[in-house]
């Protein structure tokens, strides 16, 4: 079975083809290239990324932008189907902005914006996104971002601890989030937003790999299913 | 219709450039300030029949993040 997934490209998405490159480079198949004003996804995706970048220019809040564009639409109805999302970085804002996430991702504690590789617990080994993982396992990601600053309420920060949809957690003082919480689950568990970059560490050339387990972790559940 | 929406961080969200800018004011010597919050503002020109509603549902669906943000709007005298 061939594995269907589809990178949206909003304008100042920069992580696109890095996601492309990770997707295709461990599944064997290309994605689908997907445009923000295309209204509709191809038929019968088996995974969605949205990537990280700075979608139109940050205008009004990270993410406020791209979340309301026609492909979102899409995106959200698919996202109620089942279908699993990733959202990385950017597209974790887009996640939260679209309501997908709980939560919002605000200006970074020491407003600087923070690229290097942070380490990373693996809170929840169970979902679809974490299952190449072990649970409490450490890893190292890169992070490259000025709005990671994870902020909820404390109903909903219980609320998503309760119910172990903290996918990961900072392992290091890194950029304020509410208990360092670097990923975060839906509901349902198949949509996944995460600031650090995984797909950025899918070769140890780059300085590091443990970003593709992720990605093994998911084509291997969704194509075994 | 001239429409201003004052979009500010909900109390109890933290301000980094609030804080930031406070820190600052202090370095230049101003004493006394004892908050700074950084908010956003937006000036609409809207038909003169746009409703509260509607005005309400615009700041809900886009201009402010409920999350982190509360949001005022203003009618503003006309200036014709």
């Amino acid at each position: 079975m061939s594995f269907r997934s589809a990178v949206i490209t909003f304008p100042g998405s920069n992580c696109d083809r890095d996601m492309a490159v990770a997707l295709e480079k461990i599944s064997g198949t290309a994605p689908l290239r997907v445009w923000h004003g295309d209204a509709d996804l191809p038929d019968g995706l088996d995974f969605i990324a949205l990537p990280g970048g700075f979608s139109y220019g940050d205008y009004l809040r990270s993410g406020a932008m791209a979340a309301r564009s026609p492909i979102m639409q899409a995106v959200i109805a698919a996202a109620g189907r089942g279908v699993p999302v990733l959202g990385v970085c950017n597209g974790f804002q887009v996640l939260t902005e679209a309501q997908l996430l709980p939560g919002a991702l605000m200006r970074n504690a020491d407003q600087n914006f923070i690229c290097r590789d942070v380490s990373l617990k693996v809170e929840n080994a169970s979902s679809l996104f974490t299952s190449g993982y072990q649970q409490g396992q450490m890893i190292r990601i890169p992070v490259a971002h000025h709005d990671g600053n994870y902020f909820a309420d404390d109903q909903t920060l219980e609320r998503i601890e309760g119910e172990g949809r903290v996918a990961f957690r900072y392992a290091e003082t890194c950029n304020g989030s509410q208990r360092d919480i670097a990923g975060v689950l839906n509901d349902a568990g198949n949509v996944l937003g995460m600031m650090p970059h995984p797909e950025r560490a899918v070769e140890a050339i780059t300085g590091g790999d443990d970003g593709r387990a992720l990605f093994e972790g998911a084509i291997k559940g969704l194509v075994s299913a | 219709m001239k429409v201003r929406i004052h979009v500010s961080l909900k109390p109890g969200v933290l301000d980094p450039q609030g804080r930031a800018v406070h820190h600052a004011l202090e370095g230049l010597g101003f004493e006394g300030v004892e908050d700074v919050r950084i908010g956003r503002t937006v000036d609409m020109k809207v038909a003169d029949d746009t409703t509260d509603a509607a005005l309400d549902d615009m700041c809900q669906k886009l201009l402010a993040n409920m999350v982190i943000e509360n949001y005022r709007i203003e009618k503003l005298e006309n200036a014709a």
